[in-house]
């Protein structure tokens, strides 16, 4: 089947879930499992992972190379197993770095690409779009494997220790923090459930579920993205992509989800 | 009116109260209770936040700053209570926000609940995509269970189904219901609930209608 038409049916099979949600609660909840079931074996997120890999290995940038060289932290070109283990600390950057942050490396050291262009460009923008798609490849293949994050080295840990306290860092006109929402067990905002992030069952679903596809918006976010909307509904003002409180956070939630499988690309709501 | 901060505050205190500010200070740029590691030191935290964000429309570097119930609360230790040693802070900090609140100059307390209603529904407000100036909502379903007829609310706060009903109208009942909606953390200092009239986040006339919508015998919340 085409792309756009199965991204477009799972649109409109969202849409009516949404209007079922706001009428009943627990049935509404139910039949998003039973959608997620049915998505399964044919998640639109796919798309986006083949074309991902596509983006990986075509030429580009004024050096009209591939990013097959690409060091994830495993060694230049090994992509299997690489998105379990980061965030990681890397020596030629001198920063630990999530995925995204590390295909912005990639892209600038072998082809060429100015990075601070990709970083500024908004979320839905094409090249945004690429790095998404090219986080989801990397993801993918990672799938079904532990996540295996080290806070061995001193860098490692800072972001980790980081990451915590931003996490209850309070700020704002509502004094929100990510703890308001995603602290306490069990609790939801209106019908959407809020993982209790600082748990490794949290932060197990949560960090090994992104990049996902978003049914209701009919798009492919990374967590930079996920990231950057909850620092939205914080009321913050916007992380810059890649930046360090995003990796902090990344890390925290990446390590106290050590052990848990992950599952992407994921599919949500 | 945003509080002082502790710091300035504290030049106010006798004695004995600023000793007790020195056991366990609690302003922004003070170490509190909760030790977050080497790598976590206040220098290094706040470098990042500075180079870690941007302004985006209304969403200003300036909400990175903290007033001194935010900085309190921001160490769990103390935002659940777990450290005793910071119950005086505690209590100083309910204090300067209880007397922060402003009460209805008319001594008219409730609105017209539907109006109440449709605010209590509304989420929107404050985010870097709204506009300036536009008017904000209450969030309050996002949070509470408050009319029945609403199936979608979430739990991050108690059921407020029956709230007049249970609580009766008298003036005591009116003054906390205000008191709560206008700076929720007087009563409790590091609550999760927004302080919808110390933020300038609700008006006065908003809270009036949020004030129908608990307390007005009519009111669906009440049925
Ligand atoms: C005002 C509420 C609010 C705040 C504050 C908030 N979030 Fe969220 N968060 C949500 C909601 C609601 C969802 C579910 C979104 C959805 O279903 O569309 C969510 C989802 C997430 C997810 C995905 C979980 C999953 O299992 O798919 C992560 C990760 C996350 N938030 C992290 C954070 C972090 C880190 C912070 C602080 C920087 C934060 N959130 C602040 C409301 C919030
Ligand atoms: C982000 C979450 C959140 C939002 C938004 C929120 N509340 Fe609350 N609210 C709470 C929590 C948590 C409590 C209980 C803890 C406490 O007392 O502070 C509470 C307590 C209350 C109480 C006191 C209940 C009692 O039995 O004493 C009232 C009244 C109330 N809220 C009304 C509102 C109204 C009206 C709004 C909308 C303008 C609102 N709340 C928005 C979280 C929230």
């Amino acid at each position: 089947m085409n792309s756009s038409i199965v991204i477009g049916l799972a649109a409109a099979v969202l849409a009516t879930l949404t209007v079922v949600a706001r009428a009943e609660n627990d049935k509404s909840i139910e039949s998003i499992e039973q959608y997620r079931e049915a998505l399964r074996d044919g998640n639109p997120a796919e798309l986006f992972e083949a074309q991902g890999e596509e983006l990986w290995k075509k030429p580009a940038g004024p050096k009209n190379a591939s990013l097959e060289q690409c060091d994830l932290g495993l060694g230049a070109g090994v992509v299997k197993g690489a998105f379990a283990q980061l965030p990681r600390y890397f020596k030629d950057t001198d920063r630990v770095q999530d995925t995204e942050s590390r295909l912005l490396t990639c892209k600038e050291k072998l082809q060429g690409i100015d990075s601070s262009s990709l970083v500024k460009a908004p979320f839905g923008s094409p090249e945004k779009d690429e790095l998404n798609a090219l986080a989801t490849y990397v993801s993918g293949e990672s799938k079904n494997m532990p996540v295996k994050v080290s806070l061995a080295r001193p860098r490692e840990r800072a972001m980790f220790d980081l990451g915590k306290r931003i996490f209850y860092y309070q700020g704002g006109p509502h004094d929100f923090s990510c703890a308001t929402c995603h602290g306490q067990q069990g609790a939801r905002i209106r019908l959407q459930e809020l993982p209790y992030l600082p748990s490794p069952k949290g932060a197990g679903g949560a960090w090994t579920s992104w990049p996902a596809y978003r049914v209701s918006s009919g798009q492919m976010w990374g967590m930079q993205w996920r990231l950057a909307d909850c620092f939205r509904q914080q009321r913050f003002p916007e992380p810059v992509y890649g930046s360090d409180v995003t990796i902090a956070l990344s890390m925290f939630m990446a390590a106290t989800a050590n052990g848990a499988t992950v599952d992407t690309p994921g599919i949500k709501r | 009116m945003r509080l002082k901060s502790l710091s300035t505050f504290a030049l106010a205190l006798p004695t004995f109260a600023l000793a007790l500010l020195y056991a366990a200070p609690a302003f922004a740029g003070s170490p509190g209770k909760t030790d977050w590691g080497a790598g976590a030191d206040d220098a290094t935290f706040h470098a990042m936040l500075k180079g870690s964000f941007h302004d985006k429309g209304i969403a200003t570097m300036a909400r990175l700053d903290q007033d001194a119930t935010q900085a309190f609360c921001s160490d769990p230790a103390r935002a659940s209570g777990a450290d005793k040693d910071s119950a005086a802070l505690r209590a100083r900090i309910e204090a300067e926000n209880l007397a922060s609140i402003k009460w209805p100059a008319d001594g008219k307390w409730l609105g017209d609940w539907t109006k109440g209603e449709a605010i209590a529904q509304n989420g929107r407000g404050l985010t870097s995509t709204d506009k300036a100036g536009a008017v904000n909502g209450g969030n309050c379903y996002n949070c509470h269970q408050i009319s029945r007829r609403e199936i979608a609310y979430g739990t991050i706060g108690p059921s407020l189904d029956n709230y007049g009903k249970t609580r009766g109208g008298s003036e005591e009942t009116l003054r906390y219901t205000w008191g709560k909606i206008y700076n929720a953390k007087a009563y409790n200092a590091c609550s999760n609930m927004p302080r919808g009239g110390h933020m300038g986040v609700l008006t006065e006339d908003q809270i009036r209608d949020l004030m129908a919508l608990l307390l007005d015998p009519q009111s669906p919340v009440n049925q």
